[in-house]
C-alpha cells in the first residue's frame, strides 16, 4: 500500500508537470517565491519565453541557499540551456554558478548580484534610482535642511542609492544651499526603524527639517509617520518601489516621488537575454550590455534598466499599466491630481 | 512473544521466507525503487542518470548523517528539535575558526594544512559539548527533551547569527571543502578498490555469522539463500560504485583544472568523479552507528531503555548518563553534518540548516523509527533520508510547483507512519 501511495504521489507530480521539452529550455531558480512580487516577474519571463518558443521550468528555494544549490543541480541535470537565478545569497550561490559554467550553461543573475564574472547581471539601475529620488526632492525644495534616510547597512543597493542621491545634491551642498542635518541607515529596511531614526533626527534638530530623501517606500512610510506626528507632513519625501501605500501618499501629497521599477520590464529582458545566451550569443554581444565592476571588485557583464519616477504628474501611468487599482490609489484623496479628481 | 526456538520446524517455508529478509525494509527499498523508476519515466530518463544519482547522494548526506543520531534519540523516547539550529552554530564556529581565529591568532593562513583538521576538531568538540549539555538538562534536570531542544532551536540559531553578524562567511579552506561532495571525490581507481574491499567485508561478515550460528547449534539459512544474499550485496555495492564512476567530469571543468596547473588539456581527455568523500563519510558513520546499535553495551542499553525506561533503570542502567551520551552523540553527528553542509556551499550562510530538524526527524520516522521508542534502524533512517531527497529533487526536476512539493512530502510522511503502524499490528510486533 505504501508503494501504491508513492506511485500515486509520483503520478500526482506528473500531473502538475510542465509540458514537453522544447528546443530551448530555460530554468529559473527563485529564492523565495512566497513573496508576492515575483509572480509578476514570472509572468513576464514566461511571456518572453513563449514568444521565443522556449520552455519555462522553475524551482523555488524557499529562502534556503542550500536548497537553491540542489535546485540548480536538478535543473542542470534536467538539461536546461540557460539559467535565470534570483540568488538567495550572492556568495553561497558560487558552487551553483560553477556547476553551470562547467556544463557551459549561461547564467543570468536576476535582480540580485551574483559575485561571479560568468554570470550576466540584470537589474534596474539603482544609482539612477537614487538620482531620480534626489532630483524630485531637489526640484520641490531647492534649498534648506535635508535628511537622508538610507537603506539596510547589509544591502549593497543602499549605498548605490545613496551614491546617486549625493551626485545630484553635491553642487547644492557645495554652494551651501543645502545642508544635510541628519543621515541614518535603516536596519533591515524596516519602516519602524526608519520612523524611530526620523523621530530622533527631528528631536535633535528641533524639527528644523525641510526635505527628506528616503531610499524606498517602506522607509518613506516611517518618515511620513514621524513627520505627521509633528504636523510636518507635506514636506518633500522620496521613495521607490511603487508600493500601493506610497502611491496613495503621492496622490495625497505627503510623498513627492516613488521611483517605480516595472517588474514586467525586468522579467521580459531576463527571458530574452536567457534565450539569446542559450542560442550562443556572447554575453558582451547582448544589446545594451555594459562592463561593470561590482563593489566586491568583480568585473561583470551587466545590463541596467531605467526606472520610472512616479510623481503627482504621472500617476495615471501606473494605473494604466495595471500597477494599482484606481480605488486603492485614490483612497481618501479629494481633488487630488489625475486620475483622482 | 512466543519463543521462536521452541516452535516445531514443521511448517514449510517458501523461498522468500527462507532468505530471512526484513520484509519492512524490503518494502521501503521497493518503494524507493518504484519512486526512482517513476520519476525516470516522467523525466524521459533524466532521473536515473549517473549525474543525477551522484547529485542525489551528495544532497542526502547532511540530513542522513544527522538522521543516524536521531534514531538513537527517538529510540530512547526523546526528540531533538534543535539539530538544524545546532548545525548553524557549529558551522558558524568552524567558519570563524578557519577564516578569522586561526589566521589571526595562530598565524595559520587559509589553506594551511593544519587549518582544516583543527577546524573540524573544534567543530566536533563544540557540537558534542552542546549536545551533552542538552542531554544533561534532559537526563539530570528532567526537563522534557521537547522543551530543551525547542529552546535550543531558538538559542543556537541565533548564537550562529551572533557569531557571524549574520554575514555569509567564505570562501572556506580548500582542504575543508573536500567534504563538500563535488569538491572532493576519490576518482575511479580508489573507488573500485574501496568497493571491492567493502564487498569482501560484507561477504566475510555474513559467512562469519553463519559459522557462529552453526557452532552454537542454531539453524542456519540454506546454502542457496546465503549465496543469493552474498550475490545481491556484492552486486549492489559494485553497482553503486559503477554508477558513481560513470559520471564524467564536464569538459569545461577539466579544462579549468588543467589551466589552474598551467597545463593544456590533451585532446579527448576524460575523467570521472568516483565516490564523493562526503558519501564515504556517511557510509563510515552508518557502519559505526550500526555497530554501536547491534554490538555494544551502549547500543543494547539504548534499545532496552527505549523499550521500557522503568525496567531499564531498575535493572541498573544509568539512564540519566545514557541520555547525556545519546545527545552528545547527536551533537557530534550534527557537527559532522555542518562540515558537509557548509563545505558543499563553499560558504557559511546564516540560513544554513533551516528546517533540517524536521527533515531529519521525518527521515528517521519514514525509515521506521517508532516515536514510542525502542525500535529503529540506522539503515532505515538513511533510506528514509534518501527517499525524502529523491521526492524533493524528483519533483523539482519534473517541475511541480513548490507548494505541491511540500504537500506531497508531508502526505508521504504521515502515510509512511500509518503503513508502519498497520504493518506492526499485522506482524504482531508491539
Amino acid at each position: 500500500m505504501k508503494l501504491l501511495k508513492l506511485m500515486a504521489a509520483t503520478m500526482f507530480a506528473a500531473f502538475f508537470a510542465t509540458a514537453a521539452y522544447a528546443q530551448i529550455t530555460v530554468g529559473v531558480s527563485w529564492s523565495n517565491f512566497q513573496e508576492e512580487r515575483w509572480k509578476t516577474d514570472e509572468a513576464a519571463i514566461v511571456a518572453a519565453l513563449d514568444a521565443a518558443g522556449a520552455t519555462y521550468v522553475s524551482t523555488d528555494a524557499q529562502s534556503s541557499s542550500a536548497k537553491q544549490l540542489s535546485d540548480i543541480e536538478s535543473l542542470i541535470a534536467q538539461g536546461v540551456d540557460a539559467l535565470i537565478i534570483l540568488a538567495q545569497d550572492a556568495q553561497a550561490i558560487g558552487p551553483a554558478v560553477q556547476a553551470a559554467a562547467d556544463e557551459g550553461i549561461p547564467v543570468v543573475a536576476y535582480d540580485r548580484l551574483i559575485e561571479d564574472p560568468r554570470a550576466f547581471y540584470l537589474t534596474f539601475d539603482n544609482v539612477e534610482v537614487g538620482r531620480m529620488q534626489a532630483r524630485a526632492v531637489f526640484a520641490a525644495q531647492p534649498e534648506g535642511r535635508y535628511v537622508m534616510i538610507k537603506g539596510s547597512p547589509t544591502d549593497p543597493n543602499a549605498d548605490f542609492l545613496r551614491g546617486g542621491q549625493q551626485e545630484v545634491l553635491q553642487d547644492a551642498i557645495d554652494s551651501g544651499a543645502i545642508e544635510i542635518v541628519g543621515e541614518a541607515y535603516t536596519d533591515g529596511w524596516l519602516p519602524a526603524n526608519a520612523q524611530r531614526n526620523m523621530e530622533q533626527i527631528l528631536t535633535a534638530t528641533d524639527n528644523g527639517v525641510d526635505a527628506v530623501v528616503a531610499s524606498n517606500d517602506g522607509t518613506a512610510g516611517g518618515v511620513v509617520a514621524a513627520l505627521t506626528a509633528q504636523g510636518m507632513d507635506g514636506i518633500p519625501v522620496s521613495g521607490q518601489d511603487g508600493d500601493h501605500a506610497a502611491l496613495n501618499r503621492v496622490a495625497l501629497g505627503t510623498q513627492t516621488v516613488s521611483v517605480w521599477k516595472d517588474a514586467r520590464d525586468l522579467g521580459r529582458a531576463a527571458g530574452e537575454i536567457a534565450v539569446a545566451l542559450a542560442g550562443g550569443t556572447m554575453m558582451d554581444a547582448v544589446d545594451g550590455a555594459i562592463e561593470w565592476t561590482s563593489p566586491g571588485g568583480t568585473t561583470m557583464t551587466s545590463m541596467f534598466l531605467a526606472p520610472q519616477p512616479i510623481t503627482a504628474d504621472n500617476l495615471s501611468l501606473v494605473v494604466d499599466a495595471g500597477g494599482i487599482e484606481q480605488d486603492a490609489l485614490c483612497q481618501g484623496v479629494t481633488d487630488g491630481p489625475a486620475p483622482c479628481n | 512473544m512466543t519463543d521462536v526456538a521452541n516452535q516445531p520446524l514443521a511448517q514449510k517455508k517458501n523461498p522468500i521466507q527462507q532468505l530471512e529478509l526484513d520484509m519492512r525494509l524490503l518494502g521501503m527499498v521497493g518503494a524507493f525503487v518504484i519512486l526512482c523508476v517513476g520519476f525516470d519515466l516522467i523525466t524521459d530518463g533524466r532521473f536515473l542518470t549517473p549525474r543525477n544519482i551522484f547529485n542525489l547522494t551528495i544532497q542526502t548526506v547532511s540530513v542522513a548523517i544527522m538522521a543516524c543520531g536521531m534514531v538513537f534519540v527517538i529510540v530512547t523516547r526523546h526528540i531533538d528539535l534543535s539539530v538544524g539550529a545546532l548545525l548553524a552554530t557549529c558551522s558558524a564556529i568552524m567558519a570563524m575558526t578557519q577564516t578569522a581565529i586561526l589566521p589571526d591568532m595562530l598565524g595559520l593562513g587559509l589553506n594551511h594544512p593544519l587549518t582544516a583538521p583543527i577546524t573540524i576538531v573544534v567543530g566536533l568538540l563544540a557540537g558534542t559539548l552542546i549536545g551533552a549539555f542538552h542531554g544533561w538538562m534532559i537526563g539530570y534536570l528532567t526537563i522534557p527533551a521537547f522543551i530543551v531542544t525547542l529552546g535550543g532551536l531558538l538559542v543556537w540559531r541565533n548564537v550562529g547569527w551572533f557569531l557571524t553578524d549574520g554575514q555569509t562567511i567564505g570562501p572556506l579552506d580548500q582542504n575543508f571543502m573536500i567534504f563538500g561532495g563535488i569538491n572532493g571525490t576519490l576518482g575511479p581507481t580508489i573507488s573500485w578498490i574501496l568497493g571491492a574491499l567493502a564487498a569482501l567485508a560484507a561477504v566475510a561478515t555474513q559467512w562469519n555469522g553463519r559459522r557462529a550460528k552453526e557452532k552454537h547449534g542454531f539453524s542456519a539459512k540454506p546454502m542457496w539463500a546465503e549465496l543469493t544474499l552474498s550475490g545481491i550485496m556484492v552486486a549492489t555495492i559494485m553497482g553503486c560504485i559503477w554508477i558513481l564512476n560513470s559520471y564524467q567530469i564536464p569538459a569545461a571543468r577539466l579544462r579549468r583544472l588543467f589551466e589552474a596547473r598551467g597545463e593544456v588539456m590533451p585532446e579527448g581527455f576524460t575523467a570521472t568523479y568516483g565516490l564523493p568523500i562526503s558519501v564515504l563519510l556517511l557510509i563510515a558513520v552508518a557502519i559505526g552507528m550500526t555497530i554501536i546499535a547491534k554490538r555494544t553495551r551502549l547500543g543494547r542499553y539504548i534499545f532496552a531503555t527505549g523499550g521500557n525506561p522503568d525496567a531499564a533503570e531498575l535493572s541498573g542502567i544509568n539512564t540519566r548518563m545514557l541520555t547525556v551520551k545519546v545527545f552528545a552523540l547527536m551533537g557530534a553527528l550534527t557537527a559532522l553534518s555542518a562540515v558537509v553542509a557548509s563545505s558543499r556551499l563553499a560558504n557559511h550562510t546564516n540560513d544554513i540548516g533551516t528546517l533540517d530538524e524536521l527533515r531529519v526527524i521525518a527521515a528517521a520516522v519514514i525509515g521506521g523509527t517508532a516515536l514510542a521508542g525502542g525500535i529503529g534502524t540506522i539503515f532505515g533512517a538513511i533510506l528514509g533520508a534518501l527517499i525524502m531527497q529523491s521526492l524533493q529533487s524528483g519533483m523539482a526536476m519534473v517541475g511541480v510547483d513548490a507548494p505541491y512539493q511540500n504537500i506531497v512530502v508531508g502526505a508521504v510522511l504521515v502515510f509512511a507512519v500509518w503503513i508502519d503502524i498497520v504493518y506492526r499490528k499485522r506482524a504482531g510486533i508491539n
